[in-house]
């Protein structure tokens, strides 16, 4: 049978990344046991003696966690959609090659996706694993919370991607960490509720996706409630993982082919 | 004649105001060796990536197997083996991955790749490296690697843009020879290059670019025959200037060239020709007898050589 072309790049990302997957799994491991010992049980001890930041009486390790796994995932879709994005751009130029061969423009951009998402799933599995080793969620919790951390982590990827590819050299890429990543991962509900922030500022949470992750999956994992009704922050994440996408593809062919 | 692989009508290709390509006409036939003769910049790569269907054209028409890339770019790409300019093999890969991978977007399966595989790396006597990290190869081997590549979906027409630019005289040879072999085994091949010695070599037929435009075509003997005379007299002489000195000998052969280091003289017979140099007492410092090759053909049609 044959294989689709929007999925024929998919096995290529999967053979490069053959040469730094122990790396990754390691880091994998470790990332989220090292945050959930410090944030959740060391800091959580002293959280949980003064204050009740989840509003119904669990323990801060609990309601910290979830949002964790969001934060996660969003770090590694938008890491995913940056550097191996400029290596086969500019570095490798795998994607100039590609597009010799059958592989159209949005054939390339949907395999550089769909492997962004099986890269964010593996992350997030592992994570939501992890999480039930800790108490936080039990298997269902877990499996979901895997499902929604993947869609927030594409929802960040789409449009990471789409900005990479108009950079011409990687500085752009540092910037994105530094006053993207950072104050997204601080502000949007997942060490503390937004609404310990003024209200004035609290609707511009509500514009950060990973803030709806973080709902979604406290939602789904601990069964927390929830802002707004779960579908709309469902639908806000794959209109702007679309939006992304579209934007990915119209990006890439006005670079790639001249 | 046999079938028509690839046709182009006043084939345009513009980049915002540059005309890279300008109202070209060309057809290439089954079975034959192309070329695009050309300095840089003088539209050959432009050409070929509207051939590959990476490259949407401008203007005028252009049919690859006959179908039209604007809208079978998929089909028309699945038919065609192109080695790039740059080589864009995966460095930390080995050499059989490389070729590998890229049969996959293909959509070859492993068992059939597995053997041709094989026969690709025999073919650019690259066996003994077939574990190798690409990284550990020369730039002869990567480039051999790059014509293997190509290969591996068993292409109708293969492209090959300055397939020896960059390598060293040994290194070229090689290619020369692989290259040959494949034209005798009567694939379609479509060379760029500004190397005449090349297209001489390896082309049945070729178009000289220049500034976008095809200048002139035919065969290499032909466009010989056409723009130059059988053999060519070099002479340096101790002068300046050359230019001036041109006219003392005027009329020895059918035309004379100035170069900034020396004239060139356009005759029957070089031997003859330098004793009518003597005779008129003009005693160069220096002088080369030899056939006229493509370089002629070029400087005449351009006025310029073709590597500065």
């Amino acid at each position: 049978m044959a294989v689709p072309t929007a999925l024929r790049f998919v096995e290529a990302q999967a053979l490069a990344y053959r040469r730094v997957w122990r790396a990754s799994v390691f880091s994998n491991f470790l990332n989220p046991v090292l945050y959930l010992l410090a944030m959740g049980a060391s800091l959580g001890t002293l959280v949980d003696a003064n204050a009740d930041p989840s509003g119904f009486g669990v323990p801060y390790l609990v309601w910290l966690g979830p949002g964790l796994l969001a934060a996660q995932a969003m770090t590694t879709g938008i890491g995913e959609g940056a550097f191996p994005v400029m290596a086969g751009l500019k570095w490798r130029k795998t994607y100039h090659l590609v597009l010799q061969t059958p592989l159209a423009a949005a054939d390339v951009l949907s395999s550089i996706l769909l492997w962004i998402g099986i890269r964010v799933l593996q992350v997030s599995a592992t994570y939501a694993f992890i999480l039930v080793l800790f108490g936080v969620t039990d298997a269902v919790g877990a499996l979901t919370g895997a499902l929604i951390a993947t869609l927030t982590g594409i929802a960040y990827a789409a449009p990471m991607v789409a900005f990479t590819i108009g950079l011409q050299d990687e500085t752009g890429l540092t910037n994105v960490f530094r006053f993207g990543v950072v104050p997204m991962f601080l502000f949007s509900g997942t060490f503390f509720p937004i609404t310990q922030l003024p209200s004035l500022v609290q609707p511009i949470a509500w514009l950060i996706p990973l803030w709806h992750g973080v709902e979604l999956n406290r939602a789904a994992m601990i069964s927390a409630p929830t802002t707004f009704p779960w579908v709309v922050s469902i639908a806000y994440l794959v209109v702007v993982a679309a939006v992304g996408a579209w934007w990915a593809t119209r990006r890439f062919e006005r670079r790639l082919v001249l | 004649m046999s079938e028509i692989l690839v046709e182009a009508r006043g084939l345009t290709k513009l980049f915002d105001d540059f005309v890279a390509v300008e109202a070209i006409d060309f057809e290439i036939r089954r079975g034959e060796v192309f070329g695009f003769l050309g300095p840089n910049g003088a539209g050959k790569s432009s050409t070929m990536r509207m051939i590959g269907a990476t490259s949407p054209a401008s203007a005028g028409s252009l049919t690859v197997f006959g179908l039209d890339p604007a809208t079978d770019g998929r089909a028309i790409r699945a038919r065609l083996g192109v080695v790039p300019q740059e080589d864009m093999l995966d460095e930390e890969l080995t050499v059989t991955d490389n070729l590998i991978i890229y049969g996959r977007y293909f959509d070859l399966p492993r068992s059939v790749l597995r053997p041709r595989v094989e026969e690709l790396l025999a073919f650019a006597q690259l066996t003994e490296k077939r574990d190798a990290r690409v990284e550990s190869l020369s730039g002869g081997m990567k480039r051999r690697l790059a014509i293997a590549r190509a290969l591996v979906s068993d292409p109708e027409l293969v492209i090959l843009d300055e397939p020896t630019t960059g390598l060293d005289p040994q290194a070229r040879h090689t290619l020369w020879d692989r290259l040959y072999r494949l034209k005798q085994r009567g694939a379609t091949l479509i060379i760029t290059t500004h190397y005449m010695d090349e297209a001489e070599q390896l082309c049945d037929r070729l178009v000289v670019m220049d500034g976008g435009r095809i200048v002139d075509e035919g065969s290499p003997a032909d466009l010989i025959a056409r723009h130059a005379t059988p053999e060519v007299l070099e002479i340096r002489l101790n002068v300046d200037d050359h230019a001036e000195h041109a006219s003392q000998v005027e009329g020895i052969g059918a035309r004379v060239e100035v170069l900034a280091d020396r004239i060139l003289l356009y005759v029957e017979h070089a031997d003859t020709a330098l004793l009518a140099v003597r005779d008129r007492g003009i005693i160069p410092a220096a002088s080369v007898k030899r056939r006229a090759s493509l370089e002629d053909v070029f400087l005449h049609l351009t006025g310029r050589t073709l590597v500065d």
